[in-house]
């Protein structure tokens, strides 16, 4: 193994002896259990259908958000990096929506909407979008004047002119906010099946945490926390190297 | 036919161009000469259509091409991409084909970023050409480069405006750039700018 490969990987070793040391400190495994007495309770999920049941509803409800939060977000951040005038009258709300407390937001949108998937999403996504089009409007304001020139004088068409100008200089403002995007948003999406669902990884770590029963929750957080870490090295990373090709060619 | 009949441009209250008329024949190549900061960038820019805050007229083609002090070119897709993407109705052949005209034929498929800084102004060239232009602009393209390089690229351009002959409006500060694309020589002075009058030399008399 290469030493790019080795460090993380004996750097998540060391955090799980840090977690075995303080489990054997702990002494009760009500408080907290040792790594390997979750891989029963784990299996028995993953047999029953439960755990994947409930990642899948999560999942669903992450990809949803985040196709919004992100559609939404770019639209507005590039509206805004690249009209001042319409900026100057958007950025006062930017700045209220971006100190609202998440959670205020669920809370209003379940009262408001009701206790459903449309009222969790709009929750999820509006939590994000502010943070979205912050990054994406710097990204908009740092466009190459001289290249919009270009593609002024040569007449090309605007599809043509987002997806080859401009896009492509947005393109690490992009792939940063996916990328703090997907873990904000799953964390939020927690909360909103905490607060309001009857499924879903959030659902399942109420349940437990009324329970008291740690093992569980546990299990079920460790489980999503894998399946985002797929998600991040199997897509948003070769995605990322792909749009950076040109610059390391 | 280019007609220019700008009578007034400013930045705020500072102006910029007095009045300023001429017109740029097809195959014809005007060169705008001019100390540096006089306004000849200002000019050309509201000449292209780039920055339309000015009063007065203009009245240029559809077809226009420009070709910037620096290339200008689109570094996240391939030097074929540069030509095809701007130009969609250039075939792919046609866009191999412009760039052999350039010398570059050979790097169709790298990316931009891997050229030296002679051949991405080799590219810009013949994105400039490749859409056959009525009009093409030029600010300043051979600033920066040696002499040697300069002149190799200034052949090319004659080359390629004798083959396509684009009306062509040159910004320069160096006379003998202009003197050697056999432009007719228009210089600006004064601030606000305005074209001053000056003696015809005898190679222009028919």
């Amino acid at each position: 193994m290469t030493e790019k490969g080795l460090v993380p990987a004996l750097s998540l070793i060391g955090l799980l002896l840090l977690w075995i040391v303080a489990a054997a400190l702990t002494a009760d495994p009500t408080i907290l259990p040792t790594p390997w007495s979750l891989i029963m309770p784990f299996l028995n999920e993953l047999q029953s259908g439960e755990l994947l049941f409930h990642l899948g509803h999560t999942l669903v409800r992450v990809v949803w958000a985040f196709v919004l939060a992100m559609a939404i977000g770019m639209a507005l951040g590039l509206v805004m990096g690249r009209f001042p005038r319409v900026d100057r009258w958007l950025d006062p709300w930017l700045v209220v929506f971006l100190n609202l407390p998440a959670l205020v937001l669920i809370v209003l949108c379940y009262l408001w909407i009701g206790l459903n998937e449309t009222a969790a999403i709009i929750a999820v996504t509006l939590n994000k979008v502010p943070n979205v089009t912050t990054m994406i409007r710097e990204g908009a304001r740092s466009f190459d004047p001289n290249l919009d020139a270009m593609a002024k004088v040569y007449r090309m068409a605007p599809m043509a002119r987002l997806r080859h100008v401009l896009l492509p200089q947005l393109a690490p403002f992009v792939a940063a906010a996916a990328r703090s995007g997907v873990a904000v948003i799953w964390k939020i999406v927690l909360v909103v099946e905490f607060l309001g669902r009857s499924s879903g990884i959030g659902f399942k770590i109420h349940l437990y945490f009324q329970l008291f029963d740690v093992r569980m929750v546990l299990v079920y957080a460790l489980s999503f926390i894998i399946v985002m870490l797929i998600v991040e090295w199997t897509l948003l990373q070769p995605w990322e190297r792909r749009v950076r090709r040109w610059r390391t060619a | 036919m280019i007609k220019v009949d700008i009578t007034r441009k400013a930045y705020g209250d500072a102006p910029v161009l007095g009045h300023i008329a001429f017109e740029i024949r097809r195959g014809e190549t005007v060169a705008i000469l001019g100390p540096s900061g006089i306004g000849k960038s200002t000019l050309l820019r509201s000449v292209a259509g780039i920055d339309d805050k000015y009063e007065g007229n203009i009245e240029r083609p559809e077809n226009m091409a420009i070709v910037f002090q620096e290339p200008t070119l689109l570094l996240w897709r391939s030097v074929l991409q540069n030509l095809t993407l701007i130009h969609p109705h250039l075939s792919d052949r046609a866009a191999r084909e412009m760039l052999g005209k350039v010398g570059i034929a050979d790097k169709a498929d790298l990316f931009p970023g891997q050229l030296s800084l002679g051949q991405q102004r080799r590219l810009a060239l013949a994105r400039a050409f490749a859409g056959n232009p009525e009009f093409l602009i030029m600010d300043e393209p051979f600033v920066s480069l040696d002499p040697k390089t300069a002149e190799v690229m200034l052949a090319l351009t004659e080359t390629l405006i004798d083959e396509v002959r684009p009306a062509t409006l040159f910004v320069t500060h160096a006379r003998s750039e202009a003197e050697r694309l056999m432009a007719r020589i228009l210089e600006l002075r004064g601030i606000p700018a305005t074209l001053v009058p000056r003696l015809v030399s005898g190679k222009e008399i028919p």
